[in-house]
């Protein structure tokens, strides 16, 4: 219990030290320490939890005073929160982030205020999911943080246009990070709701960093989407605590989920949810939300805001098998994940692919949650772990190579691994652990298609069909592009700072960790994590012989460039330059001409913008997207009899 | 787990036998719709040990390592198939092997190299959709024969009755449509053929020489035979007639896409994209869909 | 043992040539001539090739291309130059823009007469450059080199 509220609190703390931290190396020794201790202390947490409790779930903090006036403080930071927001709506006129605050806070504020809130038994819980959270946002976060502090020197460097806010920006971090944990720990749906606006309008805040017209605008977008998400959230609290006197997300989950009632609020859930991983019609937010400094963008796409959504939906999953709230779920998960995955083909920012493709894999760890068996939720748990990582290191390469070389743009990336070795290296870890084999995204689309199989349903069997050949093809021409030997490149002089190549090679060594580890996490931490989760005596995914072919292929992928390495210098191989028709120049970047001239070569990737362009696809795949949210919402409500 | 152990070694030693004599039967067989006599039977081996015995040009060593790494997963691939594993495992390593060909041709940097390498990725993109519909139809259809789904390609073949084919017609069209995308075959051998003289030179394999190409030549035997196991797989069951029909259907299957071959000029690239998933959905997903009902 | 006469391919560069060789060289492909009888491939790319056959004569813009082309053929290698023009310049010789025959930039080993060269003469030159491949391979295998 210690320990949960530390974590919960000490960010807090940080950040309110931060705020008045203006020296540069003060701010610097302040993150670094602090971030050190949060890692800690989730280590020790983690550590703690496994030997003092032996894994079993530990419910804390039960009705008493002190609760009451933490409850009372909750709303009080909620008024104020609304209260700002209501002001700055107000100073940039975008009246409708106001009134959605302002209705989600008054049904709130009415709820608690008139007793109407039952007496929750506990409002804290911890089991193995919360644990594996809490670790993913403890390290994954706060090497987010170390990262900042040499990316927005560079960052203020290469932008003088923008106002120096740091004493804004790294307390903002530290107090996202506090939300999480204080998210992912709560049992109590009013205190995860507490939590869950933090995490809103803290992002919020950080996407309007520099305060253009346009980091405003998609500020706001990504606020009132999420807002609307929140609205959800409520009533989704108010119908619980009026109609099945239940406040604790864990009371929910176990009640009988055949009760057409329940599903209410599941579904209203669900929907906060899916706002908040910017699953479609909803994803235009987290694209918006790129015009932020890089870390922001690491943060938000990788442990945090976007986890917060999937987190809830994988919270959720054991109601979600086989009813409507759960076709709701993965149908938009799946139908997201192909829709992202094609316009992630038609882009060369390289900021917006790694967007495109967070879209995409939460769609696939959303419609895994949605359909809501033990095989799938273990997919998407273990897909969780391996994007949160790779995504926050595949985020910080690109911002330091758009500081080191002016341009995130894939096309600026050719020959990479020539210019920028250890960049490219980094890039190459993250790509492969996305979507190669034996790593990540392959054993869940695995664990997935065959759940889906399962459940008898063929669009989803399709979305992911598709979805997988389109995956496949954006990573493979951006790692080409990066593994392409361009002759005679220049090696890019500016380096990142030490605190940045710590955080990305503590990223790297992570996700090597987490490939090696596979099995073992999956056997002895995950599998457990369903038992509790689905509340059954074990669960069983990977069966010895699937085993036996994952440690083989590991092991090829580590023995391979060895072997290579060895022949390599046994073979006698003539260099030679590449064939350009006889014309090459002998530099193999320049040809002839006709008119003799020296003429530079250019190769470029692929986009099909005729087929998966944004403007092609993008108004339908919304179309439909809110088609089938409201016909899946209608139908609970109408078969629940009605509603309220 | 011994009858895997055999059929894995019989894939290692025997299949660049039979990859090699088709490729010699597919050369002769070519030659003779075009009127001419052909090479003999044994020529791909003349090539091959031609190709060993001269002197390798290279770009950069990376070329070496992912050519390297495209033959151990396409052996990798056959003998997972023909060990009886896990058929969806086994496209998911098909896929990894095809990327790894990408990039050895990506990395030189050369400019047909690098457009053969755009085209795979764009027949890659073209045939994954139906390769993983292929594996789901026979989960389904096994589903249906034995009331037990499984992706486990020794208990599809030794636990059905009839020949999966029964169940699959759609998926097997379907699955022809792409095995000519994936035996490099004209309408579709738009990233690298076997035919002289054209646009891409060699499209991926043009910058690999001597025995890096025969790598890559081998490694094309050995998947070819992969995937004419595939189609056999959708015949062979439990039933002993069933290995006889199984080769006469591979047989006619090589012989069509031969036909084919000789018979068809090649298309743009996105006329092969929106015709593979044209005929995915239509027949591949139709088929499903309609498994599913049953 | 392998023997490089078995496969050897084939890569085709037109030099200046008025295309009357270069016609004959492609008939040799046909039907009736069948030139993959002997493992014969066209392949258009200096990589693969093992014979360089050049057709008509080399010119001041050309020069460098053909010398590109033959350092991109891995060893053993022949060069086998069809037709006058590619023997000694033909009627072109004395063009201001004509350097030679293809032996004016390159070690030519066969030469093939004719204007233009009959087919069933390529083929007897293309057979002499095969025999000179094996001759090279020993060689190459003597003096300690590939592999």
């Amino acid at each position: 219990m210690e320990f949960i509220s530390f974590l919960i609190l000490f960010p807090f703390i940080a950040a309110a030290v931060l705020v008045f931290t203006k020296n540069n190396n003060l701010r610097k020794g302040i993150v670094y320490t602090c971030s050190g201790i949060v890692i800690t202390a989730a280590l020790v947490f983690a550590v703690s939890y496994f030997v003092g409790s032996g894994g079993a779930p530990v419910k804390y903090l039960g009705e008493s005073g002190v609760i009451h006036i933490i409850d009372y403080m909750m709303l009080a930071a909620e008024l104020f929160l609304t209260v700002l927001i209501v002001v700055l709506s107000f100073k940039y006129k975008k009246y409708h982030a106001a009134l959605l605050s302002v209705a989600g806070t008054v049904v709130m504020a009415w709820l608690e205020l008139t007793g109407g809130a039952a007496s929750a038994a506990n409002h804290i819980y911890c089991d193995k999911l919360t644990v594996v959270m809490c670790l993913i946002i403890a390290v994954v976060g706060s090497l987010i943080c170390i990262y900042a502090v040499g990316y927005m020197t560079d960052y203020h460097k290469h932008h003088t246009e923008f106002k120096d806010r740091r004493t804004f920006f790294f307390p903002m971090l530290f107090v996202f990070l506090g939300a999480m944990f204080g998210l992912v720990t709560s049992s109590n749906l009013i205190w995860i709701y507490f939590f869950w606006e933090i995490t809103s309008v803290s992002s919020f805040l950080l996407i309007g960093y520099t305060r253009t017209e346009e980091a405003v605008n998609n500020s706001f977008r990504a606020l009132w989407m999420n807002l609307l998400g929140g609205l959800g959230f409520a009533m989704a609290i108010v119908y619980c605590a009026l109609k099945l006197d239940v406040t604790t997300l864990q009371e929910l989950v176990s009640t009988s989920p055949q009760g057409a009632a329940v599903l209410i609020p599941v579904i209203l859930l669900a929907f906060a949810a899916l706002t908040k991983s910017a699953q479609l019609p909803f994803s235009k937010w987290l694209l918006g939300a790129m015009v932020a400094p890089t870390p922001t963008s690491a943060l938000l796409h990788s442990a945090t805001m976007v986890k917060a959504g999937v987190y809830l939906l994988l919270r959720l999953s054991p109601m979600l098998g086989g009813n409507h709230a759960g076709l709701m779920v993965s149908l938009i998960g799946g139908f997201t994940f192909l829709v992202a995955s094609m316009l992630a083909i038609t882009v060369s920012d390289g900021k917006k692919v790694l967007a495109y493709s967070t879209i995409s894999n939460l769609g696939l760890i959303t419609a895994c949650a949605g359909v809501g068996t033990e095989e799938t939720v273990w997919a998407g748990v273990l897909l969780l772990m391996f994007h949160a990582v790779s995504k926050s290191m595949m985020f910080q390469a690109v911002g330091a190579i758009e500081n080191a070389t002016g341009s995130r743009d894939i096309e600026d990336m050719h020959g990479l691994i020539m210019s920028m070795p250890m960049m490219g290296f980094i890039m190459v870890i993250g790509i492969a652990g996305m979507f190669l084999a034996p790593f990540g995204m392959l054993i869940s689309k695995w664990a997935a298609l065959k759940a889906f199989v399962d459940a008898g349903n063929t669009v989803l069997i399709l979305f992911i069909a598709f979805g997988s050949a389109t995956t496949m093809l954006y990573w493979t021409k951006w790692l080409a592009k990066i593994l392409a030997c361009k002759a005679l490149s220049h090696k890019v002089e500016k380096k990142p700072s030490v605190g940045q190549w710590f955080s990305m090679f503590g990223h790297g060594f992570l996700m090597i960790l987490l490939c090696v580890l596979l099995p073992i996490i999956s056997v002895q931490l995950v599998e457990p994590l369903l038992a509790q989760l689905f509340n059954v005596e074990s669960v069983s995914v990977l069966t010895p012989e699937d085993l036996v072919i994952m440690v083989i292929m590991l092991i090829m992928v580590f023995l391979i460039p060895l072997v290579a390495r060895f022949i390599l210098r046994r073979m006698k191989a003539t260099p030679n330059i590449e064939y350009m028709s006889g014309i090459n120049e002998g530099d193999n970047r320049h040809f002839r001409d006709s008119f003799e001239q020296s003429k530079n070569m250019y190769l470029s990737n692929w986009y099909m913008v005729d087929y998966f362009g944004e403007k092609k696809i993008w108004n339908i795949s919304v179309a439909i997207s809110v088609g089938v949210t409201i016909v899946c919402m209608g139908m609970v409500l109408t078969m629940s009899g009605g509603v309220f | 787990m011994l009858r895997s152990a055999i059929g894995i070694i019989l894939y290692i030693i025997c299949a660049p036998i039979i990859g090699g004599l088709l490729a010699g039967l597919d050369r002769k067989l070519t030659a003779r719709m075009q009127g001419r006599i052909g090479p003999p039977l044994l020529q791909p081996f003349y090539d091959v040990s031609k190709l060993i015995n001269k002197e390798i040009l290279l770009i950069n060593n990376m070329q070496y390592l992912f050519a390297w790494c495209f033959i151990i997963f396409v052996v990798f691939t056959g003998a997972l198939f023909f060990g009886g594993t896990n058929l969806l495992l086994v496209f998911f390593v098909l896929t990894t092997a095809a990327m790894f060909l990408v990039l050895e041709a990506a990395t030189t940097n050369s400019p047909y190299s690098v457009m053969g390498a755009n085209r795979e990725m764009i027949q890659m993109l073209s045939y994954e959709p139906m390769v993983l519909l292929t594996a789901v139809g026979f989960y389904l259809a096994t589903q249906i024969a034995f009331g037990d789904g499984t992706f486990t390609i020794s208990k599809i073949v030794s636990e059905s009755q009839i020949p999966n084919i029964v169940y699959l017609p759609g998926v097997f069209i379907g699955f022809l449509y792409i095995l000519t995308i994936k035996l490099r075959k004209s309408p579709f051998d738009i990233s690298m053929s076997h035919h002289a003289h054209q646009e891409m030179v060699k499209g991926i394999t043009t910058e690999l020489s001597g025995g890096m190409l025969a790598i890559i030549e081998i490694s094309h035997w050995y998947e070819n035979v992969f995937l004419l196991g595939v189609i056999s797989l959708f015949i062979v069951c439990s039933k002993w007639w069933s290995i006889p029909l199984a080769i006469v259907v591979v047989a006619a299957a090589f012989f069509l896409e031969i036909l084919i071959d000789n018979t068809s000029a090649r298309v743009k690239w996105d006329k092969m994209f929106k015709s593979a998933w044209a005929i995915t959905m239509i027949f591949g997903a139709v088929n499903i869909f309609i498994l599913q009902l049953i | 043992m392998a023997k490089v006469s078995k496969s050897p391919w084939l890569l085709h560069y037109d030099g200046s040539s008025c295309n009357g060789c270069d016609i004959e060289v492609l008939a040799c492909l046909t039907p009736v001539y069948d030139v993959e009888r002997f493992g014969v491939i066209n392949t258009g790319n200096p990589k693969h090739a093992d014979i360089l056959l050049i057709t008509g004569g080399i010119n001041t813009q050309n020069k460098s291309v053909v010398e590109q082309l033959y350092s991109q053929m891995p060893e053993p290698k022949v060069v086998c130059a069809v037709g006058i023009c590619a023997c000694n310049g033909g009627v072109f010789k004395d063009c201001y823009n004509i350097i030679g025959g293809v032996d004016k930039v390159l070690p030519v080993d066969v030469y093939v007469p004719g204007c233009a060269a009959r087919p069933n003469a390529i083929i007897d030159g293309v057979v002499k450059a095969v025999a000179l491949l094996d001759k090279k391979r020993e060689q190459m295998k003597a003096e300690g080199g590939n592999k």
